[in-house]
């Protein structure tokens, strides 16, 4: 009986709908190929992928992909350097948009408030790949920072040959690139701060700190809630890709993070399954943080991503 | 009334007013320098130390060079033909399956948005990935840059949401009078969302010019090269070739800085009329549901 209802439901539906799943269709596909096929190919991180004999052909090895990088002697480097650069990141990188949008919230001059909103974006628009030149350039030894560190002399020296520098100039990029992006989301949350709060507050005789504590904050805080787990959620997920364009090997000791291991062993030196295992480890993680902050979230805030 | 300003709130203001022109100086510098370093005498720069200001001499030499080099030339054009046909066909993927997520009583709706969503979470990673691509027949070609990357789950979500705020009286009057949902979303939906579809164009478009990883990784022929994966190898891996050989070493840091301008100008250019669309998608993004 159960059964039976079930099935007519979904003849019923597909009579129904029948066009509407068509239309679907192609997405579908898109997500299977492009998506679940991936998944299902990170099988290959529990084998001996040799690709002549193709995913199913190939040996099966069990764990012993994710023993060997739990084993190397790179592994405790490189979960330390993306945590920290993660870290790092997160520390610096997150509250500098919210101080920006706090600050432009106070200009009373809308010309001076959109013309530093309009120079602060600019860097966001300039591409990764230009953007990672410029830092290059600039941290040259004969670049614009050692000019201004010989200027209090200082010592010249390549900045980004040297790895106690590495994070610092990544965060700092980081920030360059992002903060008056980042800020948008707060401003427009700002600005839906109902203004009779802050004439009540001035009236009780709160100053501007007490009216920042005790209505700004308080009225941002969902916002920044989610941003922040956004940001704890993808800690361990550091992309690659500005790390490609700033590492070098005299630096691998602080600037080498899983992603961009990944790809040099499974890209570079082609050892395919050892790859897509750290890789695999990678992902497992990252969906696990997500979870738990998001978690935590809700049962301490009641906002949540889903 | 006017409200008195005390003492300290006058400070505040001041100091208000000089960190944000610290904090646009410093965004605005580093382009600044760009700017102009890419039109000083190369050899007046090379001797230079310190912090620059305006240019030292004048010599158009490095953007001779840059136009000159037929790779930038075909990188734009390379980028230029992924970015108009990659939008064309992202637009129409993501409104496809943006409709088919916004539309109510279909029995399947659900197991496919988590099927989707699934893939914000998790994935099977950079190799697995690659083989795929190489399995579909899309290494080396300009098709790789555009097929596997249609559809953004996130840009699909916010397309959705979007499309759920169409009152549902304008496609049932539609649908009663015998319109198919090829009709309702071509004809009703999409006219009404021209304003988050400029939203989704930018997305794309964005990403698409900045995207280099894919395409370093999957072309072999340099005729294919995107912009991006020309800059970086001047940029980045310091090609002398790549920047047009010859006597490029006497003007590098030049053509270096002549290139930043040359791919970043028309950006910048168009970047005060797209700013508000950009702002609107962040807005829109940020709608919890």
């Amino acid at each position: 009986m159960q059964g039976n209802s079930f099935s007519v439901r979904v003849k019923k539906d597909f009579r129904r709908n029948w066009s509407l799943y068509v239309l679907v269709l192609p997405v579908l596909i898109f997500y299977i190929i492009f998506h679940y096929k991936p998944m299902y190919g990170a099988i290959i991180a529990f084998k001996d992928f040799i690709p002549a004999k193709g995913i199913m052909g190939s040996e099966w090895v069990g764990m012993y992909n994710f023993e060997r990088f739990f084993k190397s002697a790179y592994f405790v480097r490189l979960m330390r350097n993306t945590l920290l650069l993660s870290i790092y990141n997160i520390i610096f990188g997150f509250p500098a948009p919210i101080i920006l949008a706090l600050l432009l919230n106070e200009v009373k001059n809308k010309k001076f408030k959109s013309i530093t909103q309009t120079i602060t974006y600019l860097p966001h628009f300039i591409s990764l790949v230009v953007a990672c030149g410029m830092i290059k350039d600039f941290c040259l030894s004969t670049g614009i920072f050692n000019d201004i560190i010989a200027l209090f002399g200082g010592e010249r020296s390549a900045l980004l040959q040297n790895p106690a520098y590495y994070r610092t100039i990544y965060t700092a990029s980081s920030i360059w690139q992002e903060v008056g992006w980042g800020s948008i989301i707060y401003l427009s949350a700002l600005s839906g701060v109902d203004s009779q709060l802050y004439e009540a507050a001035s009236i009780d005789g709160a100053g501007k700190w007490k009216q920042l504590l005790h209505v700004t904050l308080p009225s941002i805080m969902p916002t920044i809630i989610i941003m922040l787990i956004l940001r704890m959620g993808s800690l361990m997920s550091m992309g690659y890709e500005k790390t490609i364009l700033l590492y070098n090997p005299s630096t691998y000791e602080t600037s080498d993070i899983i992603s961009s291991y990944v790809y040099r062993v499974g890209l570079q030196e082609q050892d395919w399954s050892y790859s897509t295992a750290i890789g695999l480890f990678n992902s497992v993680i990252n969906c696990f943080l997500l979870v738990v902050t998001n978690k935590i979230s809700k049962k301490f805030t009641e906002t949540s991503l889903w | 009334m006017k409200v008195k300003i005390s003492t300290g709130e006058k400070v505040f203001r001041v100091f208000n007013y000089i960190i944000l022109t610290i904090i646009a100086l410093v965004c605005l510098y580093p382009m600044w320098y760009v700017a102009v370093a890419s039109i000083s005498d190369s050899s007046q720069l090379m001797s230079h130390s310190g912090v620059l200001l305006k240019p030292l001499g004048f010599s158009l030499n490095a953007y001779a060079k840059v136009f000159a080099n037929p790779m930038i030339l075909k990188g734009y054009g390379n980028t230029l033909f992924v970015l108009i046909i990659g939008v064309l066909m992202d637009l129409v993927m993501t409104s496809l399956g943006a409709y088919f997520l916004s539309r109510k009583n279909v029995m399947f709706k659900k197991a496919i948005m988590m099927l989707i969503m699934f893939t914000m979470f998790f994935g099977g990673g950079m190799i697995p990935f690659y083989l795929t691509l190489k399995d579909m027949h899309l290494l080396n070609t300009r098709w790789g840059l555009i097929i596997p990357f249609l559809v953004s789950t996130y840009n699909m979500i916010i397309l959705r949401t979007s499309f759920e705020s169409i009152p549902v009286s304008l496609t049932e009057a539609a649908q009663i009078d015998g319109a198919g949902h090829m009709t309702v979303l071509f004809q009703i939906v999409l006219p009404l969302s021209k304003a988050i579809l400029a939203v989704m164009v930018l997305y794309y478009g964005v990403g698409i010019w900045n995207a280099w990883f894919w395409a370093s990784t999957i072309l072999r022929n340099r005729e294919l090269y995107p912009l991006q994966v020309i800059l970086r190898e001047i940029l980045i891996s310091n090609d002398l070739q790549a920047m047009g050989g010859g006597d490029a070493e006497a003007i590098a840091m030049n053509i270096k800085y002549a290139t930043i301008m040359v791919a970043t100008v028309p950006i910048l250019f168009v970047y005060p009329f797209l700013q508000k669309y950009f702002a609107a998608g962040v807005m829109v993004g940020a709608v919890k549901e």
